[in-house]
């Protein structure tokens, strides 16, 4: 009898490990239904999710916190007052910039299990790698219907297409190539503000010697993104695209120059930079404690966050050298090939384009809208000068935030810039960029 | 009878034990399969390519300077970190071992730091070793300029060439406690005839250790070495705290996730995690052996 309960128990011991070590297996089945799901939408997705009328769109994105998370909650607000009857299930996965979330997004899409619609930044970093994956579809009957081929800049569209075909909607827009500076410590030392690279130069040359920090700089991908600014300020704006489209050479003398002007650049920062956050970095000029810092626009919000003024605690102008030229990048919303329901995925990227939605999500998030219609009473008077550049200046894509490059030309743009920065090799890293290009970029 | 329920015993037990066997051959040993094999692919991108290339991974990795880094990296971490945690942990045992009061007390103390896990030390860390000058000195550099110790400020994990050092002090620090642990046990494992025979014998403390407990320690040293070597060859949140993700400070499993996962190499990621793999395995499996082969013979 004793031993008959333990040959029971036993049975059940292993039926139970067994089922456990089964069970990842066990859900596969469920994968494929979901793939296959747009045949027939809402019908077999019911079952998985009840949810009142079966009508849901999941939207993946890494705005989990701060003016993000709020700009997004404000953007659902919009959302379900056009679309009650569609249930928004916010798929949001923490991390900086985005890299836990696009590696679980990596995962799912390899899976076939798309969400319906998700966030990446617009550009390159998009089509190099969903595009080219088949994972996005192409939306410019959306852009017709919607009217939004007028209210974008026009020298913006072809930056967020591929062969003609536009990938993803722009909900915000940032500009990457903003000189930040500290008005007192250049009016002490009689420096107007720089507009080429050899006025930065002399400037931050001057202020050097006047025992003044020139220059703040934060961990490498800040290094990355001055890197971008100085080759636009070296090169021009046609030249720059040139760099991504396989029309300027890498291995030109004129790359060469943007290079050196770089190595000068690195010259004049904080010897600690390896060690600073980009907020370190940009509050060390609002602080008084340096008197220049190339950063995002984001920058903005961060002095406002530390209660500082526009124009009397830190002013702003962009990068030398690139005047009249705004270097953007934008956070964008795909549709996924095989969404589980891609009419609720239109409506969502309906609403992440509207003049409404983005009325709702940038004020809250410190960005511009992608449109050029938003009403400028929402925004403060930094945001109010970008609209106006937005609206007038020529459009160039950002590298360090995904709209020039693939991830791949990225990555090994990242691991030549870091070698460089280690041993200060220019001629080495310009060959190591010629070979980038080759690589993963245009270039042949 | 008897026979009948050795073979009912037998049956049982392999029924009992091949689900873990299974779940360790697929999900162990079928993904090292699977790595090995996309580590010889083409695949670059987000969807899978397992168009043969041959060793043209591994072979591309020879010839990268990161890589080069990488392993100089590696070799400088695993040197301050293994030797440094063993003369500390060492030392920590021996004085704990000469009975003074309260030895509980410093013993917990000592070990705490091994219950943290390396996120948590290294954004310690991170703070304590700001590398920041002039009027935003802090941490331990201003600590130094309270003391008057001026000559001791340095720019920690951000010196050129010798920064990996700065963090296996950290390393150092979490495990030091840990290896005194193991050398603790190992010391009063050691028959206290021993030490008074060299006594008589007139040898002096320092002779007691060089040829005494030393000597008799050496199994101990080597499960050391070898615990903390396999550790510091795969060595990432630690870094990734302190540092972020950035190249002076590069080691190959941070290479391996942002060349897979930021710029979707994935055959060249797969090449790095397995030469990661056979580098832990040189270390590890002739120890297993050696452990098995001493036990069976006993």
């Amino acid at each position: 009898m004793k031993k008959l309960s333990w040959i029971l128990f036993s049975l059940l011991a292993i039926v139970a490990i067994a089922l456990t070590a089964c069970g990842p297996k066990a859900e596969e089945p469920a994968q494929p239904a979901a793939t296959e799901a747009p045949a027939q939408p809402a019908a077999t997705e019911a079952p998985a999710q009840p949810a009142a009328g079966g009508k849901q769109v999941e939207v993946f994105s890494w705005w989990t916190g701060g003016g993000e998370a709020a700009g997004l909650e404000a953007m659902i607000k919009v959302f379900k007052a056009k679309y009650p009857d569609i249930e928004f299930i916010n798929a949001a996965v923490a991390g900086g910039a985005g890299t836990n979330a696009r590696a679980v997004l990596a995962s799912r899409l390899q899976a076939g299990d798309p969400p319906d619609s998700w966030q990446g930044h617009a550009g390159q970093e998009l089509i190099g790698t969903y595009v080219a994956g088949n994972q996005i579809q192409p939306l410019n009957d959306l852009y017709e219907s919607e009217g939004w081929l007028e209210v974008m800049p026009e020298t913006l569209i072809p930056l967020i297409s591929d062969n003609g075909n536009i990938y993803s909607v722009p909900v915000n827009i940032h500009r990457a190539n903003v000189l930040w500076y500290n008005p007192k410590i250049l009016a002490d030392n009689n420096i107007a503000v720089p507009t080429t690279i050899d006025e930065w130069l002399a400037a931050m040359e001057t202020l050097k010697g006047a025992g003044v920090q020139p220059l703040a700089l934060g961990e490498q991908w800040t290094k990355m993104h001055l890197l971008e600014t100085v080759l636009l300020g070296t090169l021009g704006p046609d030249a720059y695209n040139g760099l991504w489209t396989g029309t300027t050479d890498w291995g030109s003398p004129e790359v060469k120059v943007a290079l050196d002007n770089y190595a000068k650049i690195l010259t004049y920062a904080n010897s600690d930079s390896a060690s600073l956050s980009w907020q370190d970095a940009a509050q060390l000029v609002v602080n008084g404690d340096a008197a220049f810092n190339v950063m995002g626009d984001w920058a903005e919000g961060y002095f406002r966050e530390l209660g500082k003024t526009p124009e009397t605690d830190y002013g702003w102008a962009p990068v030398p050298g690139s005047v009249g030229v705004f270097q953007f990048l934008s956070d964008s919303f795909v549709l996924a090939v095989g969404a589980p329901d891609p009419e609720a995925a239109v409506a969502w990227l309906k609403i992440a384009g509207s003049k409404e939605g983005q009325e709702a999500f940038n004020p809250v998030k410190g960005s511009i809208c992608a449109r050029t219609d938003c009403d400028k009473a929402l925004f403060g008077v930094y945001l109010q000068s970008a609209m106006d550049d937005w609206a007038s200046n020529i459009v160039v894509g950002s590298l360090t935030h995904g709209v020039v490059a693939n991830d791949s030309w990225k990555s090994e743009i990242d691991t030549a810039l870091g070698l460089f920065i280690q041993n200060g090799d220019v001629d080495a890293f310009q060959s190591a960029l010629v070979a980038a290009c080759k690589a993963s970029g245009p270039c042949k | 009878m008897s026979k009948l329920l050795k073979d009912k015993d037998r049956f049982l037990s392999i029924v009992l034990i091949t689900p873990s066997i299974l779940a360790v051959l697929i999900f162990i040993y079928g993904f090292i399969g699977w790595s090995v094999r996309v580590s010889l692919s083409k695949w670059k991108g987000l969807n899978p390519d397992y168009s043969w290339n041959g060793l043209a991974n591994y072979i591309n990795l020879f010839y990268d300077p990161r890589f080069a880094v990488d392993v100089r990296n590696t070799v400088i971490f695993t040197g301050v970190f293994v030797i440094g945690t063993v003369l500390l942990g060492f030392f920590l045992a021996v004085m704990l071992d000469q009975g003074l009061k309260g030895e509980g007390f410093f013993r917990s103390l000592f070990l705490f730091p091994m219950a943290i896990s390396y996120i948590v030390t290294g954004v310690v860390w991170r703070w304590l070793m700001n590398p920041a000058t002039g009027s935003r000195t802090s941490g331990l550099n201003l600590l130094f300029s309270y003391l008057h110790l001026d000559f001791l400020q340095n720019a920690w994990h951000t010196t050129p060439k010798w920064g990996m050092a700065a963090i296996a002090l950290a390393a150092i620090w979490q495990m030091s406690g840990y290896t005194m642990a193991l050398y603790l046990a190992g010391l009063r494992a050691i028959p206290i005839e021993l030490r008074e025979a060299a006594q008589i014998d007139g040898a002096n403390e320092f002779q007691i250790y060089r040829h005494i407990m030393i000597p008799l320690l050496a199994p101990v040293t080597l499960s050391a070495l070898i615990i903390l070597g396999h550790m510091s060859l795969k060595v990432f949140d630690l870094i990734v705290a302190v540092a972020g993700k950035q190249l002076p400070l590069d080691v190959p499993a941070i290479y391996m996730w942002q060349t897979t996962f930021d710029g979707l190499f994935y055959g060249r990621g797969a090449a790095i995690s397995i030469l990661l793999l056979i580098s832990v395995a040189v270390l590890i499996i002739p120890y297993i052996w050696y452990t098995l082969h001493t036990e069976t013979e006993q």
